[in-house]
């Protein structure tokens, strides 16, 4: 009964050459995302969260290899596609933020420009037309003055109104998906909670989907319709949020949700997960979680589990969830 | 004689000049800090938590005010007692990559903090050195190791050993876990904890995640624009916070909901936190406060007692 999907990521496999060895940084991700849907890929770094996201839309580092997989957006696939054609797609209906707004901006380029210029150059608005959207979106995006702020440079603006400037830049022309890179991590929180009411905002009179890489659950669970959680290059959990916060059942997902100190929790001994996560230079042979995970036995170390169902709307790939879902309740 | 506090801080004050324009990074801080307590510094960026830091360990050179450690003042003693005293008082940065000499072991650096201020002899060092690394949770070969080859988390742990090598009483903790993963971040909060409690340490806590602070801290100080706007035990803050900054603040963390119709909100803030360049007249917060009155845009607000121990600089509170 299901839609169409937006953006279908099919197998997805990635790997980085180093002077030594290799990096298996996203071994074997499928996901979907509809319309109207926002969803949060949660993970630690290494865990494969923010390349799965690029790789699929054509920006991966130099030293960075898809080996297989498809993406899937509107009936082609983005992984087989020329430079040139993938530019035409990424910023006209695939908006992308960074983390970082100023390694994004054109420092030299009036910020005015900058959001008139994604206008122009995907040939949505004539210049007339683009120069009062360009208005339009920096008054949507509480940037106060718009007339005359349009002719600041992006030093003249503080991280938050970048980044707003960053989210102007990508939703110019109208995109169906926004692809988000820890798009608040560097901000306030007080911004944060800005910027996240206006994206909010946004999809719902626009009805754009969201995909947000984060590293913060308490962002995640907040915004997003569903989650995933990544490890070692694979989806360890995927769940609607309120199926999530319910009963998240993957012992990495328990021992995060544990490990996370908030308010309230003064007093209160925290558990954390012991050990730190490894980086992956060969194809794991069996769980990547293993080795710090509690319910382990034999048959991780040997046995990749694969994601499977486990209940409704609600996908783990581990080879103990039930056991594990047994004494969480 | 009732015993004077660890750290007695009085109206302190630090001005820079940028671009030809005075910045009020510190305006008027005072407050104290008994041994084997943590105080929590929160703040946003430009609050001057960080400046404020550095001026207690006379990093930075106050213009105003008095900083007592143990009853010295530290801006009238002489140089030699300032390096005596300064053995007492230890930080641990963000990134501790850029506090260590990438070419020295983790080891050597140890050694090389101890031998500045003459602790121990060469042989003895290398052997404190190792117990602290072990103290800190690092197996014995870390101290062979250059800080390239470590993990964000066991630098900070390094960073910690360094710091516990002189055995200081006091330790000004700037960010210590904001660079971490969350699975990593537990592990140095609940070492910092023990440290604490194991050596009677006395921690000033700067960080810009509050869940964190509260977790750590018997008192908060709040900044806004260098100025402390509420200042509380630190369950107190979380309970009853009074200040509208504050309010604001806490409204703003997103906590994982218990169950799913608990799902927060994203609240529209107005306003962006002002150039410290150009700070507003009156109180600072007031083009930002939803409950601001016309007195708020030009009288400055007095720091006014809400509860035994809790203050506020605000003109709304009775």
């Amino acid at each position: 009964m299901q839609e169409q999907p937006l953006l279908s990521i099919d197998n997805l496999h990635v790997k980085f050459s180093r002077s030594e060895d290799e990096v298996f940084a996203v071994n074997g991700v499928s996901f979907a995302i509809h319309a109207n849907e926002s969803l949060g890929i949660v993970g630690e770094s290494g865990s494969g969260k923010s390349v799965t996201l690029m790789s699929s839309i054509g920006l991966l580092r130099e030293n960075g290899k898809i080996t297989s997989g498809t993406a899937n957006f509107l009936g082609k696939d983005l992984l087989k596609l020329r430079p040139r054609q993938l530019e035409d797609i990424r910023g006209r209906d695939i908006g992308v933020v960074f983390q970082d707004p100023m390694t994004s901006l054109n420092p030299v380029m009036r910020i005015g420009d900058q959001i008139m210029e994604a206008m122009l150059t995907h040939q949505y608005a004539g210049r007339r037309e683009a120069f009062e959207r360009t208005i339009q979106l920096l008054h949507e995006m509480g940037i106060p003055d718009p007339k005359s702020r349009f002719k600041n440079y992006p030093h003249e603006f503080s991280g938050g109104m970048r980044q707003r400037i960053m989210i102007a830049i990508a939703l110019a022309c109208e995109p169906q998906l926004l692809i988000a890179d820890e798009p608040t991590t560097a901000l306030d929180v007080t911004v944060q909670m800005q910027i996240l009411a206006l994206l909010q905002d946004l999809r719902r009179k626009h009805g754009m989907s969201v995909v947000m890489v984060t590293h913060d659950f308490g962002l995640a669970t907040n915004f997003c319709d569903k989650i995933i959680v990544m490890y070692g290059g694979k989806i360890m959990e995927m769940a609607t949020t309120d199926q999530f916060i319910r009963e998240a059942t993957h012992p990495y997902s328990i021992g995060l949700k544990r490990s996370i100190i908030e308010v309230g929790h003064k007093g209160k001994e925290i558990i954390s997960i012991p050990k730190s996560a490894k980086t992956l230079t060969e194809t794991p042979a069996g769980c990547p979680f293993a080795e710090r995970c509690t319910y382990k036995t034999e048959r991780c170390h040997h046995e990749v589990p694969e994601l499977r169902t486990f209940g409704i709307d609600h996908q783990i790939a581990c080879h103990h969830a039930e056991e594990v879902a047994s004494y969480a309740v | 004689m009732p015993s004077s506090p660890l750290l007695q801080v009085e109206n302190v004050s630090k001005t820079f000049r940028v671009q030809g324009k005075k910045l009020h990074a510190i305006e008027n801080v005072s407050f104290t800090l008994e041994a084997g307590k943590t105080l929590g510094l929160v703040g946003e960026s430009g609050s001057g938590k960080s400046t404020l830091g550095r001026m207690v360990l006379r990093l930075l050179e106050s213009d105003k005010g008095k900083i007592l450690f143990e009853g010295n003042d530290l801006s009238s003693i002489k140089k030699k007692k300032l390096r005596e005293l300064r053995r007492n008082m230890q930080i641990i940065f963000q990134d501790p990559k850029a506090s260590l000499n990438p070419r020295m072991t983790v080891g050597e650096a140890i050694e090389d903090a101890m031998a500045i201020h003459k602790i121990g002899t060469k042989g003895s060092r290398r052997e404190r050195a190792v117990e602290l690394l072990e103290r800190v949770g690092l197996p014995d070969e870390v101290q062979y190791a250059y800080p390239h080859e470590l993990s964000g988390g066991q630098l900070q742990r390094v960073g910690i050993a360094r710091a516990l090598s002189l055995n200081p009483k006091l330790i000004i903790c700037d960010e210590p876990v904001s660079a971490l993963d969350v699975s990593i971040q537990v592990q140095v909060i609940q070492l910092l904890r023990d440290l604490q409690e194991e050596f009677n340490l006395t921690y000033i806590f700067i960080s810009h995640n509050l869940a964190v602070v509260e977790y750590l801290s018997d008192d908060i100080a709040v900044l806004y624009l260098g100025e402390v706007v509420e200042q509380a035990p630190a369950d107190e803050l979380f309970k009853t916070p009074t200040h509208p900054y504050t309010q604001v603040l806490l409204n703003s963390i997103l906590k994982i909901p218990d169950k799913p119709e608990n799902k927060q909100e994203m609240l529209s803030i107005q306003g962006e936190i002002p150039s410290p360049l150009n700070p507003p007249g009156g109180c600072t917060f007031h083009p930002r406060c939803p409950y601001a009155l016309d007195t708020c845009k030009v009288v400055k607000p007095e720091q006014r007692k809400v509860a035994e121990g809790h203050f506020a600089t605000c003109h709304l509170v009775e």
